[in-house]
């Protein structure tokens, strides 16, 4: 684990804004969660309350031009990386104004824009993307890494091991994180994989790092460093972020193969609180910290109205857009 | 209450036919399966089948009665415990008139939606432009040709990469990368480890930037493993990202049987990859094809999956000598015109096609053999303009009968020329088993020459 810096070193707008972005993330899925429960949101919503850090700590290290591979807990992933709200609340309504015209939803939030390659509904599938696309960083020369987030439940998959294994045979330009939250769908992680994801990486010679998933600051701090490897043309890196999730597998799981004890103890991890404290520490007014709870607030509820007014897709449309039209295709 | 029994349709675009003779009368008993009546149009005679048993209560219209339009009321049924007195209200008269002037009010106006876009005059592509008058010919193996075609579209454009198990310092598996690695240097043609999965990925990942990736899988039967990669992030990603993202990659190796390699080394994916929207599935048979088809799949922007064949590999066809010979992609080829029976195949297939076609025609059969070329999209046109001449078709693969590449022209012929059939459209496949190892087994497995002879033969009603 990197040692943490003292968090007085860290500027006064750098904690608000890691702090606006984290609170974004729960309010949108907050609202998320509560559309779904109204029947305004459909399917699968597999929400990451509680795992704010982990993506804005990463992606605050990332720049506009790198790239990211996502899974089915995404929307942090997507959000923090610059996916635009209301297009983003579109998608999920399945409105044609949506990032991929509604025709994507929650798990295929792509936006190519910012670098987003998409949410992935298939565990693991992800992350030889994020190698691919890190293999065209490389081949173009474009000082631009790429990241591939995945869970816990992902360590078991044969291709993040076959993508571990030729990150590391080809010495490519990006940063694995796992999202380690102790749950893999409806099991605890240690009846799904043997060994942990540090050892894995070491057996392919890739360096790693371990940090408390719930803080940002030691996040945006552990990635940081790693991606100045990265971009110093050291290889792959692993990042284990250790964190928790709240909600369950997806909405609609009550989660009654959890401990009561371990649901109680879930609000002392809570990364958005743990920011606040040190908000707290340094002595920031109440009133800038309520200021951006009110922006996110106007913010959600105008993504949520623009969501609403939008169109219902067009089929014709979405099947023109199954192939590139060429001509003698 | 007794049931109309309706003039039926013979194709989805019928409106109209000829009641030609009722096999029934007023009185009688039938059984669901019952042939009731004959109907005729001017392509074909069809028995009309009771759908439910019960007594001919009344005959509406009688037989021999020209231009009865589709749907109209032909007769009535009564159900047991029903007698003539609940016949009030049916008779000839109150039934809508044949004639299809008047018909406008009736259900036989409302012809169902073609559920696909095929025109229902279609035109025959011609493939005889694609190589112009006197371009000099040159023999060549098919895997010179696919070599050639990767180095051709390399020079052209430093997007377009190889990379797959031993393509490299190896030449690979099958030698079809010969010589890449010494030209194109080891940036661009890439030794990957035994990770289909991994590298499928891989591949798709980097298309997503607009790199060109060709990814050999040493054969399609690895693929598998890659399955996923292929199918949910290659074909769908464009159309899941609402069309901001594209996978312009090939996905190329030997697909099908080759000699004795048994179950686990001989499947042939044609129909597989051919059910998903958003790939395009090419199979060549020909060296030319091979090229002017691999050129075209390397600059296509959608993912393709590129089926080759081992056995062909070191087959040599003649192939033309031109600085950039690129064909369409979703065209078949007509590689043998003929009159009376149509055979479609792609690929390995081809073989036997043709060589059927040659003894067919030592017994007075004139086949048409088409080369499907691309099996998605399908060139359905060229089929249908074929099976609208000969009135018969033969479908000749190698994979497996259920849900194959067959059962899927069958299905469009059924829909698009069913008027124009003289005969049952037949398929010849490999047998519905996994591929036997023993050479007298595998042999009995896979079609061959003499199974497509016999099976055009029975189409034509010829012994």
């Amino acid at each position: 684990m990197s040692p943490a810096k003292s968090d007085n070193s860290v500027p006064k707008s750098r904690l608000l804004e890691f702090y606006e972005q984290m609170l974004l993330v729960r309010e949108a899925e907050n609202r998320l969660s509560k559309l779904f429960a109204d029947g305004e949101v459909p399917g699968f919503i597999h929400l990451s309350v509680g795992q704010e850090a982990v993506c804005v700590g990463v992606t605050s290290a990332l720049k506009r031009e790198d790239t990211l591979a996502s899974n089915h807990r995404g929307h942090g992933h997507a959000l923090s990386k610059g996916v635009e709200l209301n297009s983003f609340f579109l998608e999920i309504m399945g409105k044609e104004e949506g990032i991929c015209g509604g025709r994507g939803g929650s798990m295929h939030v792509a936006d190519m824009s910012v670098g987003m390659l998409g949410a992935n509904g298939i565990v693991g599938a992800g992350i030889p993307l994020a190698v691919g696309s890190a293999l065209a960083h490389q081949v173009r020369e474009n000082g631009a890494i790429a990241a591939a987030f995945f869970g816990d439940g992902a360590l078991a998959e044969g291709v993040l091991h076959e993508s571990f294994n030729l990150a590391a045979l080809w010495k490519l330009p990006i940063l694995f994180v796992c999202e380690n939250n102790g749950w893999s769908e409806f099991s605890p992680t240690d009846r799904q994989f043997g060994a942990n994801v540090r050892e894995l990486a070491g057996v392919f010679g890739i360096p790693s790092d371990y940090v408390d998933g719930d803080d940002v600051l030691d996040v945006h701090d552990a990635a940081s460093d790693l991606v100045t490897a990265i971009r110093a043309g050291e290889g792959p890196r692993v990042l284990e972020c250790v964190t928790h999730r709240v909600r369950g597998h997806f909405e609609g799981d009550s989660q009654k193969y959890r401990a009561e004890d371990e649901m109680n103890s879930l609000s002392n991890h809570d990364p958005i609180a743990k920011l606040e404290s040190v908000i707290s520490k340094r002595r920031i007014p109440k009133k800038e910290v309520a200021a951006i709870r009110e922006k996110i607030d106007a913010k959600i509820n105008a993504a949520v109205e623009a969501g609403r007014a939008g169109n219902a897709p067009d089929f014709d449309r979405a099947q023109a857009d199954v192939y590139t039209a060429v001509r003698g295709v | 209450m007794p049931t109309e029994i309706l003039m039926p349709a013979l194709s989805p675009t019928m409106t109209e036919g000829k009641l030609a003779r009722w096999m029934v009368k007023e009185g009688d008993t039938v059984n669901s399966g019952d042939v009731l009546a004959e109907i005729e149009t001017d392509k074909a005679t069809m028995e009309v089948e009771a759908v439910d048993e019960g007594k001919i209560g009344k005959i509406l219209i009688e037989g021999d009665t020209e231009n009865v339009a589709v749907n109209t009321p032909i007769a009535v049924l009564l159900e047991e415990g029903e007698d003539a007195s609940d016949l009030d209200g049916f008779s000839a008269s109150s039934a809508p008139a044949a004639a299809p002037e008047t018909s406008d009010d009736t259900p036989a106006k409302e012809e169902p939606a073609p559920r696909v876009s095929v025109s229902e005059t279609p035109d025959a592509y011609d493939a005889s432009g694609e190589i112009p008058e006197g371009t000099e010919m040159v023999k060549m193996t098919v895997r010179e040709a696919l070599r050639d075609a990767m180095a051709e579209e390399m020079r052209g454009d430093e997007r377009v990469f190889v990379m797959g198990e031993e393509v490299a310092e190896y030449q690979g598996a099958y030698k079809v990368t010969q010589g890449l690695l010494d030209e194109f240097g080891a940036r661009r043609v890439i030794d990957t480890p035994i990770t289909e999965h991994g590298f499928a990925g891989v591949g798709v990942g980097a298309a997503f930037h607009g790199l060109r990736p060709i990814v050999e899988f040493m054969t399609f039967n690895f693929a598998m493993q890659a399955i996923d990669q292929i199918v949910n992030s290659a074909a769908k990603t464009r159309y899941m990202s609402g069309g901001q993202m594209e996978s312009p990659i090939v996905f190329r190796g030997p697909n099908g049987a080759a000699s004795r390699v048994a179950a686990q080394h001989s499947q042939c994916y044609a129909s597989w990859y051919s059910h998903v929207p958003g790939l395009i599935v090419i199979a060549p048979h020909t060296a030319a094809d091979a090229k002017g088809l691999l050129k075209a799949a390397i600059r296509n922007p959608n993912p393709v999956i590129f089926l080759e064949n081992e056995i062909l590999y070191g087959q040599s066809f003649e192939v033309p000598v031109l600085d950039d010979f690129v064909l369409p992609i979703g065209k078949a080829k007509i590689e043998r015109s003929g009159d009376d029976v149509t055979i479609v195949s792609f690929g390995m297939g081809m073989r036997y096609a043709l060589e059927a076609a040659e003894k067919l025609a030592e017994e007075g059969i004139s086949a048409e053999v088409i080369d499907l070329r691309t099996i998605r999209p399908m060139d359905m046109e060229t089929v249908l303009a074929s099976v609208r001449k000969t009135n018969r078709c033969v479908t000749v693969e190698e994979g497996w009968p259920q849900s194959g590449v067959g059962a899927e022209i069958t299905a469009q012929i059924m829909h698009h020329a069913f008027d124009y059939l003289d005969a049952p459209v037949l398929r010849v496949s490999g047998k519905d088993v996994p591929m036997p190892y023993a050479a007298n087994l595998e042999k009995l497995a896979l079609p061959h020459t003499d199974e497509v002879v016999a099976v055009a033969k029975s189409v034509c009603y010829r012994d």
